[in-house]
């Protein structure tokens, strides 16, 4: 995927600047650019190890323990499996915890095994894996460490004062998500139903038939 | 208000860490080492879409996409100006960073703009990316409904960095 953005970017700068006539910059922008990378990581390295810690402290005493703890009903509300599948029940809330804490390299592992577990074993994913992944491809992180830090590399003068916006909008972009995902499985779920056709092998169409007839 | 969420979230986080008897210090450490890992993992790939970016401003291109998408994007709020941002985040993370960047750099962290932008990258996922993962995992190729919500999702976040600014500042 990243192969394909990159090389796009890189055209269409030179295309593009060939066209506007500025193409002679481009060469000084591309060293620039490298440069401000290294300087951007440093300014970024202190306080993303500081968060790093913190966090580290939060999950070895118990917090993230606690939250995953929190979450089991609103997770039992959303993905049924997990009612029955302890070991799904386990991995999605410490997924969503980790996540939580922006622990994004302890939350990965925990969303995969929660994928496999939540997963029917076929090619088709069920309602269950669809909300998990929709959960997780929004934010759930309650500290934006990272972006935090690049504002505060870049002289802000006071780069944590995003944070109730950042709170109320990560809240809703995952209503949303939520909320979407429950409606298109309704809207597919009631589809289904109307065409009895669908995914239905034709030696099972008869029996399918008396029971919509009913 | 916001002025005190760090400060106390901090003391609160290595108080409860002593009480429950965590050796906190040594754990911090720790943390912070892997932070440097974080950092110096992100470097590469940051420092190749930097330079695209970088290249990709120089050219003019992003302030003509700006100024050709820029009146939809008004329509609804979202500032011209992050539009790469949006455009990349769903797909790259470290990308979407060197937009930001970009964006922070050009127009100052503080200012509306940056703050928009710095909001966005807080509070959105690299949605294609996460989906790959899992979906991957759990050997899912039919993906249903899951990619029009998780760009729903995405879509709310962006309205919301904006609508956000706009009224809390």
């Amino acid at each position: 995927m990243l192969d394909k953005i990159w090389v796009f970017i890189l055209l269409i700068s030179v295309i593009f600047g060939f066209i506007s006539g500025k193409a002679g910059e481009l060469g000084s922008a591309a060293i620039n650019g490298a440069g401000q990378a290294v300087t951007l990581v440093i300014g970024l390295t202190g306080a993303l190890c500081f968060w790093q810690g913190m966090m580290a402290v939060m999950r070895e005493c118990g917090a993230a323990a606690a939250l995953a703890r929190v979450l089991r009903r609103p997770v039992g509300l959303l993905m049924k499996k997990t009612r029955e599948n302890a070991r799904a029940m386990e991995a999605v809330c410490a997924n969503i915890s980790a996540n939580l804490l922006g622990l994004a390299n302890a939350a990965t592992p925990f969303g995969i095994e929660a994928a496999k577990a939540l997963s029917d074993g076929g090619e088709t994913a069920n309602d269950d894996l669809c909300m998990l992944v929709v959960i997780n491809s929004a934010s759930l992180q309650l500290i934006p460490s990272t972006v935090a830090a690049l504002r505060a590399s870049l002289g802000s003068a006071a780069p944590y004062d995003i944070l109730p916006c950042v709170w109320l909008t990560t809240l809703v972009s995952q209503a949303t998500g939520i909320a979407a995902a429950l409606l298109l499985a309704k809207i597919q779920r009631n589809t289904r139903a109307a065409s009895p056709l669908y995914g239905v092998k034709r030696s099972r169409l008869p029996l399918l038939r008396k029971k919509s007839a009913r | 208000m916001s002025d005190l969420i760090l400060p106390l979230l901090i003391c609160g986080i290595v108080t409860v860490g002593l009480f429950r008897k965590t050796p906190v210090f040594s754990v911090f450490i720790r943390g912070a080492r892997e932070g440097l890992d974080t950092a110096l993992g992100i470097l590469p790939s940051l420092l190749a879409l930097l330079t695209a970016v970088s290249m990709l401003r120089a050219s003019g291109a992003i302030e003509c996409l700006a100024h050709l998408l820029g009146p939809v994007l008004a329509k609804v709020g979202i500032p011209a100006e992050t539009l790469l941002l949006i455009l990349i985040k769903p797909f790259s993370g470290s990308g979407a960073l060197a937009a930001g960047a970009d964006i922070l750099r050009e127009f100052g962290p503080d200012s509306f703009i940056g703050r928009v932008a710095a909001i966005m990258l807080g509070s959105s996922e690299t949605t294609f990316y996460t989906i790959a993962v899992y979906f991957g995992a759990a050997g899912v190729t039919k993906t249903r409904y899951a990619v029009p919500a998780a760009l729903a999702a995405d879509a709310a976040a962006f309205l919301m960095a904006a609508l956000t600014v706009r009224l809390l500042g």
